[in-house]
């Protein structure tokens, strides 16, 4: 997904659930396996685990752990001897000094809880209607679905046609475009976030659409049966039998749009770079790397409190999908 | 739904609410394409038009000028290479090197199994910032003479393709180990008494039976790695080098003053996803929700 997910939007929970039908006593025969194996073939399987391993490691975790690490020195970047500890002074700085550390935070929190807020439901409200098998169903996901296609960067491009003040869509419609009636929808503070959030939402929508059409085809046709037998109208079969079984899609969604909540950026650095009204935790970090302004142990800091919130989510929801892995 | 009464006994869906129903999703579907229409409505109007009468106004003059402008203008060729170059070889090592991972933890049960492939799938819901900043000084002190243009990993299409691949095969394993957990033991099972070796098993008997799944993944990691903006935007600093995302965000603030003339070229950036997705669309979605449907 960054992907976002996104880039952005890669997850895999989406996959959490195997398929069925693991062979039963499939223990056995792979321990079985196991003492066919020849030393050529130890080598090999060891390769095979290993060369993808050892670079995903490298690049992946141990980055992580050097930001960590990091995040307690300050350092220049030109060379190594100017790496000097300085226990919690990046932090310290980042909560008390820094005036857009805690309005990044709050960003991100709003960030998220507008994704859960509306185009989640919008999404299942589509998913639900898409999925009463009716003619053109196909056209109407298509439409919903093609933001989730094109690139952030690009949806950066489309929506400024649409905010620009004296060129854009909006303002042109309600007469705002002329100098001194402007609405700058992206260089005013107080309405670029909820501008930008307008067309994350918009993408979002079709994503979730996609994960709870994909959820709805899971469901029982016989459940919805006996609840129509039983008298039940649409909206009670909808919250008592289906929504219920839609469980494990709910926890997909949750996870996908926390993650898509941290690590939003594409939209916001081609609409205005995460200037005034719009910064965000990923934003920050970033303009310590491309900015001149190379302070890395202080970037890392950032770094540190995005980690320190994503594994909040990661770890529980891990535990969980692997849990269930296990028993399979 | 109350048209039940209109439409006796009969298994007919009630009509009335369908046809509301569809009212609402074609309009709906309509105002969701809005901003895109909007884009192209832009692209195809010369600027001296709407600089004259305004955006909103009846267009007396269409063309794709804008397009062909654009395209030339900003040498769009040469970065839709450079993405190629960045794109085929990530999306081809991530599935190669990510199968060889899942069929490790799926065919074998070796002690570590859990975790390795817990490792992988981490890794991969990591928000791209938590890692940025020391890969980005790794990239700048890894010297490869010779190798890389710029003489370093950083500022080369070797650096994006490695940080696609390490970054990616985290999803991709995790995909994959669960498909080839599906497939039957008895399959391998049956060539290893046969004396196969651990290769064959993986290469002839594993990989042509995942041929599904991995036509899903490659379908979406080519979207993804295309659509990237972020690891480009970082870890790339020369113009020349950039794939097609990044540069035309270079591009746009370089040399174009006029809007239509980026509508135009953003458009252009999203025709070869948007193919892709129209011609491969079962693979994508299949991908997208791949066992979400089992759960």
């Amino acid at each position: 997904m960054s992907q976002t997910p996104t880039t952005p939007a890669q997850t895999p929970e989406a996959a959490a659930a195997p398929p069925p039908g693991p062979v039963p006593g499939g223990q056995r025969a792979r321990q079985g396996h196991r003492r066919l194996l020849t030393r050529r073939d130890r080598i090999t399987l060891g390769l095979m685990a290993g060369v993808p391993t050892v670079l995903h490691v490298l690049l992946v975790w141990v980055t992580a752990l050097a930001s960590i690490a990091l995040a307690f020195t300050s350092w220049d970047g030109i060379g190594f001897d100017s790496i000097k500890w300085v226990g919690l002074d990046n932090f310290k700085h980042l909560f008390e000094n820094n005036p857009q550390f805690w309005p990044a935070v709050q960003h991100n929190l709003i960030w998220f809880a507008v994704l859960i807020a509306v185009p989640t439901p919008l999404g299942l409200f589509l998913a639900v209607q898409l999925d009463k098998k009716i003619r053109f169903s196909r056209v109407y996901q298509t439409a919903f679905f093609l933001p989730v296609v094109i690139s952030m960067a690009c949806i950066g491009f489309v929506w400024q046609l649409v905010y620009n003040p004296d060129t854009g869509l909006i303002n042109s419609l309600i007469g705002a475009n002329k100098p001194g009636h402007y609405i700058d929808w992206i260089g005013d503070p107080d309405l670029n976030l909820w501008a930008v959030l307008i067309a994350a939402s918009w993408r979002h929508t079709g994503y979730m659409m996609i994960l709870y059409l994909a959820g709805l085809k899971g469901v029982d046709p016989s459940l919805r049966e006996a609840s129509s037998l039983d008298g039940a109208n649409e909206w009670q079969t909808f919250k008592n039998v289906i929504f219920p079984t839609l469980r494990p899609t709910n926890t997909v969604v949750l996870v996908v749009t926390i993650i898509e909540a941290l690590r939003a950026f594409d939209l916001v650095y081609v609409f205005n770079k995460g200037a005034q009204g719009t910064e965000l935790l990923s934003i920050l970090v970033t303009n310590n790397i491309i900015g001149e302004s190379s302070r890395i142990g202080y970037g890392s800091a950032i770094a540190v409190v995005l980690l320190v919130i994503s594994l909040v989510v990661i770890i529980p929801y891990l535990v969980a999908t692997f849990r269930k892995e296990r028993r399979s | 739904m109350s048209a039940s009464t209109v439409a006796p006994v009969r298994r007919t869906p009630v009509r009335p609410a369908r046809i509301l129903l569809h009212v609402f999703l074609a309009g709906t579907a309509l105002a969701w394409l809005a901003p895109l229409l909007w884009a192209v409505f832009s692209a195809l109007r010369p600027y001296s038009e709407t600089s004259d009468r305004g955006y909103v106004s009846w267009p007396h003059k269409l063309s794709l000028d804008n397009f062909t402008n654009a395209f030339q203008q900003s040498d769009m060729l040469h970065y839709f290479g450079n993405t190629l170059l960045i794109a085929v070889p990530a999306v081809l090592i991530t599935l190669f090197l990510s199968s060889m991972v899942a069929f490790y933890v799926s065919r074998f049960d070796f002690r570590l199994n859990l975790a390795l492939l817990l490792v992988f799938t981490a890794g991969n819901l990591l928000p791209q910032q938590v890692i940025i900043t020391p890969l980005y000084r790794l990239y700048l002190l890894t010297d490869l003479p010779g190798v890389t243009e710029s003489g370093k990993l950083y500022d080369s299409a070797l650096g994006l393709v490695l940080i696609h691949v390490a970054f990616q095969s985290g999803f991709c394993a995790f995909v994959l180990s669960n498909y080839m957990r599906s497939l039957p033991h008895e399959l391998t099972e049956a060539a290893l008494v046969d004396g196969a070796s651990v290769w064959r098993l993986y290469w002839q008997i594993t990989l042509p039976l995942c041929k599904p799944a991995m036509a899903a993944l490659a379908t979406l990691l080519s979207i993804w790695i295309y659509n990237d903006f972020f690891w480009a935007l970082v870890l790339i600093s020369t113009g020349e080098n950039m794939p097609i995302t990044s540069a035309l965000n270079n591009l746009s603030g370089q040399y174009f003053t006029d809007p239509n003339l980026v509508a135009a070229g953003a458009l252009l950036t999203a025709i070869p996803t948007l193919v892709v997705y129209f011609v491969l669309q079962r693979q994508f979605v299949s991908g997208l929700t791949l066992g979400s449907s089992k759960g």
